[in-house]
């Protein structure tokens, strides 16, 4: 026996209340708060605010005409194209992958669980490398257009006059942004899909729907706030993507410059205060997205208390 | 149920143009040098200090966040105070704010006039272009990860274990270490590793804080960045083989972990 357990037996006069045993002096809580205020004060609530006070450092005026400069705008056409192709994509993904892994049982699931969530723990650096090494000019891609005699010589014919790239252009930093943002619309969905089971679906079946209709009429339905919570995710870490973009970018100014790659632009001319005014639009992004996640789990949750109330 | 066929087909083509087919010409282009080439390559002294510094760091971020982010996670579940779901809702910045976003503001922030440096600098602490640096963008990025797999296994404790620990006389503390924190271990070691494997490959925060100072300040996808710079594929791709295994090793860790976990839950309760 431990001390410890030894002593267990010695104060058994004062009963203890239930509400008691599950509460710390009030000394610790404070303590307890005020130590996990000042943490997250420190590291979240300060640099939030300072975003914003360093992007209006000098004025209204000379934030809006950083924010409407043509290298700027161009920045912001470029990353709403990216995430606006990537998104979708992982959103179709997102769906079929759930679907297959939740409604049907099939050897190797695990292993297809554990390589979806793969480009999550590879470094962004390493996720633009890859692509590089697949189309760059000494990659894959680069020895077949330099080939004597390539396999398809129409192919290469073709790419070659329309000087087709891929690498320093925008559909390299389309399919860096599709890498990084692989697995969000799926992992959201595999848990919620998994936990409904196939009921529903199998009911529908019996009642004569086609798969289809199925899918629109019940399935969707029921994933929507999952669906909808993977895609806010998925779309803040598109538009936001830095160091994968940025290995496959070459970095032409108005050209292939997307948000991100901008503020670098700009902070590294030391133009502090219109990095931060470019940077402030990024960081509105990341408020609006934390609002909408914490307004579909408020709303998920009440739908699941009245579910379970019925 | 209808779509096997489409579903699989379509989820094993998208993951293998995407993923698999891009990830092994890792493999490919490392196999063009040889044994000797490639280990020489990823033993350059300005390779081996990058992983000292990323290790390093990446670890202290993960276990100060280990401490905090329980507390974070235990204040958020148990007690009640003003703008709690402000706060709750805020803990997940760091997954939101684009990473160069958060790189300029600490690089900012802890500059020599900036809002916290200025408070540091008379101290004698340097923390922009300084390895401190590189520790307080890796902190930053990490803190979620503790918070967000920690609460959720607090929030499901069953309040009657720790009553029958009260009633038999154990107090506060003997709770809380011999009850309530053996049942939070797994996720807090789960959160740690997350941490700790996001902060191994973490590039846009720490750049700007750190000043990439060779032997010093670099981390290694700064160095993988460098070599690519001077369009050295190979060599990159030979230091960028050293992370993929150690971020492999990781994601497997974590899945051995919940599936430990899982496992050791269900023979609880059988």
């Amino acid at each position: 026996m431990t001390p410890a357990a030894t002593t267990l037996r010695t104060p058994a006069a004062a009963p203890v209340s239930p509400t008691q045993s599950r509460s710390e002096p009030p000394w610790v809580r404070r303590l307890l708060i005020g130590v996990a205020l000042a943490f997250l004060s420190l590291f979240l609530f300060l640099p939030l605010v300072s975003v914003f006070t360093q992007a209006f450092a000098k004025g209204l005026g000379f934030y809006l005409h950083t924010i409407s400069d043509p290298m700027a705008v161009s920045a912001i056409k470029l990353t709403f194209l990216a995430a606006g192709i990537a998104v979708p994509l992982n959103c179709v993904f997102g769906v079929c992958a759930a679907w297959v892994i939740a409604k049907f049982d099939f050897p190797g699931k695990n292993i297809l669980l554990t390589l979806i969530d793969l480009p999550f723990s590879v470094s962004p650096v390493i996720s633009g490398l890859i692509y590089v090494l697949v189309f760059g000019a000494q990659g894959w891609l680069g020895l077949y257009l330099n080939a004597d005699h390539p396999a398809l010589p129409w192919l290469a014919g073709w790419l070659n006059q329309h000087n087709f790239k891929i690498i320093f252009a925008v559909p390299g930093i389309v399919l860096a942004t599709i890498f990084v943002t692989f697995p969000f619309v799926a992992r959201e969905l595999i848990p919620l899909m998994q936990a409904q089971g196939r009921t529903e679906e199998e009911a529908a079946r019996v009642l004569g729907a086609g798969g289809w209709q199925t899918f629109w009429r019940v399935t969707l339905p029921n994933i929507k706030w999952g669906l909808l919570y993977g895609v806010i995710l998925c779309n803040a870490r598109a538009m936001g993507e830095f160091g994968a973009v940025s290995v496959v970018s070459g970095k032409i100014r108005g050209q292939t410059n997307t948000i991100p790659l901008h503020i670098e632009a700009l902070y590294d001319d030391y133009n502090f205060t219109g990095a931060f005014a470019v940077a402030s639009l990024l960081a509105l992004l990341a408020v609006v997205t934390l609002a909408l996640k914490t307004w579909v789990e408020l709303k998920n949750a009440s739908l699941q208390s009245v579910t379970d109330n019925s | 149920m209808p779509g096997f066929k489409l579903t699989l087909g379509f989820t094993l083509f998208y993951l293998g143009l995407i993923v698999l087919i891009p990830l092994s010409a890792v493999f490919w282009k490392s196999s063009s040098l040889s044994w000797h080439e490639f280990w020489h390559t990823v033993t350059l002294p300005v390779a081996v200090a990058s992983y000292r510094l990323t290790f390093g760091a990446s670890f202290l971020a993960a276990l100060v966040n280990a401490f905090f982010g329980f507390i974070v996670a235990w204040v958020l579940v148990r007690y009640e105070f003003l703008g709690k779901k402000l706060v709750d809702a805020l803990v997940d910045l760091p997954f939101a704010l684009p990473t160069a976003v958060a790189g300029i503001t600490l690089a900012t922030l802890y500059a020599k006039a900036g809002w916290i440096g200025q408070w540091l600098e008379p101290l004698g602490v340097k923390v922009a272009n300084t390895q401190i640096g590189v520790f307080v963008a890796l902190t930053f990025i990490g803190l979620p990860f503790i918070v967000r797999t920690v609460q959720p296994v607090l929030q499901e404790l069953d309040p009657e274990l720790e009553e029958a620990a009260a009633s038999l006389g154990a107090n506060r503390w003997q709770i809380f270490w011999r009850v309530i924190l053996p049942m939070v271990l797994p996720a807090l070691l789960t959160g740690f590793t997350l941490a700790f494997a996001r902060a191994l490959g973490e590039y846009g925060s720490v750049i700007f804080i750190a000043g990439n100072i060779p032997l010093k300040t670099q981390i290694t996808p700064v160095v993988i960045m460098g070599e690519l710079d001077m369009f050295n594929y190979a060599k990159a791709t030979a230091i960028a083989v050293v992370m993929l295994i150690v971020s492999f090793l990781l994601l497997l860790g974590v899945n051995v972990l919940q599936w430990w976990t899982n496992r050791h839950n269900t023979t609880h309760l059988a």
